[in-house]
């Protein structure tokens, strides 16, 4: 499988205060470990199991997601924009690997 | 295969009726491939995680298709009721499906910083079942809500 590619949707730029939506994608497999392939054998869980969104750096929220989550992972929220800065977006791995997302957000 | 999955489910049903909620547990670790949790289940979940405090109903809307054609594919939005300041705020929701192999599908864990504890996302199910969240609010209080979705074709493959 390709490398997992976060893909992120907001606005670059926002009213000092605004509440803005963020719509984040990430392509991934989401192996539920309840599948078995053609001999019968389970097919090793492997998903992503965190998702954190942080802005300069402050955690904004977290989300443990479980194995009925559906492949390629797609979540939306809001945010609020206080002030210039970048948001930050991860995604964690069950082998580890951590996939991140930036996006500059200008207050103007 | 869906219904051959129900069967099993029903199986496991009544021998959990027989043998207890211990036996059924381990019944379903030993066959993690086909064994669907059982509201039971879900509210036993529910139990471990708030220490079995009352729930009210209200302040949670969810945001699901009354009929999933694709359970591989079911968007769940929520929305809870809160003014989300450093003195009230919705500290987690956590969901949970009651005829999926796991039971808890999703916890969010929210911040102050956020404006409202609202999004999107999408969840596979295995069959028709019900779609329970559990919010916890930063004074400790819970509040519950719960909406079935009847599934055409089950998502937990076989």
């Amino acid at each position: 499988m390709a490398a997992p590619t976060p893909r992120v949707r907001m606005p670059a730029t926002a009213k000092a205060g605004e509440v803005i939506e963020v719509k984040t994608l990430i392509s991934h497999e989401m192996e539920s470990g309840n599948r078995k392939d053609k001999d019968g054998k389970v097919i090793p869980r492997k998903i992503i199991n965190k998702f954190t969104a942080k802005f300069n750096g402050k955690e904004l929220m977290t989300v443990d997601w479980h194995a009925a989550i559906a492949a390629n992972p797609y979540q939306s929220f809001f945010v609020r924009v206080p002030e210039t800065g970048t948001f930050t977006f991860e995604w964690l791995d069950d082998d580890g690997a951590v996939y991140k997302a930036e996006q500059k957000v200008t207050v103007g | 295969m869906t219904s051959d999955l129900r069967g099993l489910n029903r199986q496991l049903s009544r021998r959990e009726m027989l043998a207890g909620l211990a036996t059924a547990g381990a019944a379903i670790s030993a066959f993690p491939a086909v064994a669907l949790a059982t509201p039971a289940q879900v509210e036993e979940e529910v139990k471990k995680a708030t220490g079995g405090k009352p729930m009210a109903e209200g302040k949670i809307k969810l945001d699901l298709p009354s009929i999933a054609e694709n359970g591989l594919v079911v968007p769940l939005g929520f929305d809870v009721e809160s003014p989300m300041t450093d003195a009230d705020y919705v500290k987690t929701i956590t969901f949970y499906a009651e005829g999926n192999p796991n039971p808890v599908l999703a916890a969010f864990h929210f911040t102050p910083l956020l404006p409202k504890a609202a999004g999107q996302i999408r969840i596979r199910l295995a069959a028709t079942q019900n779609i329970v969240a559990v919010a916890e609010m930063s004074d400790g209080k819970l509040y519950t809500a719960k909406k079935e979705v009847k599934v055409t074709i089950g998502g937990c493959g076989g």
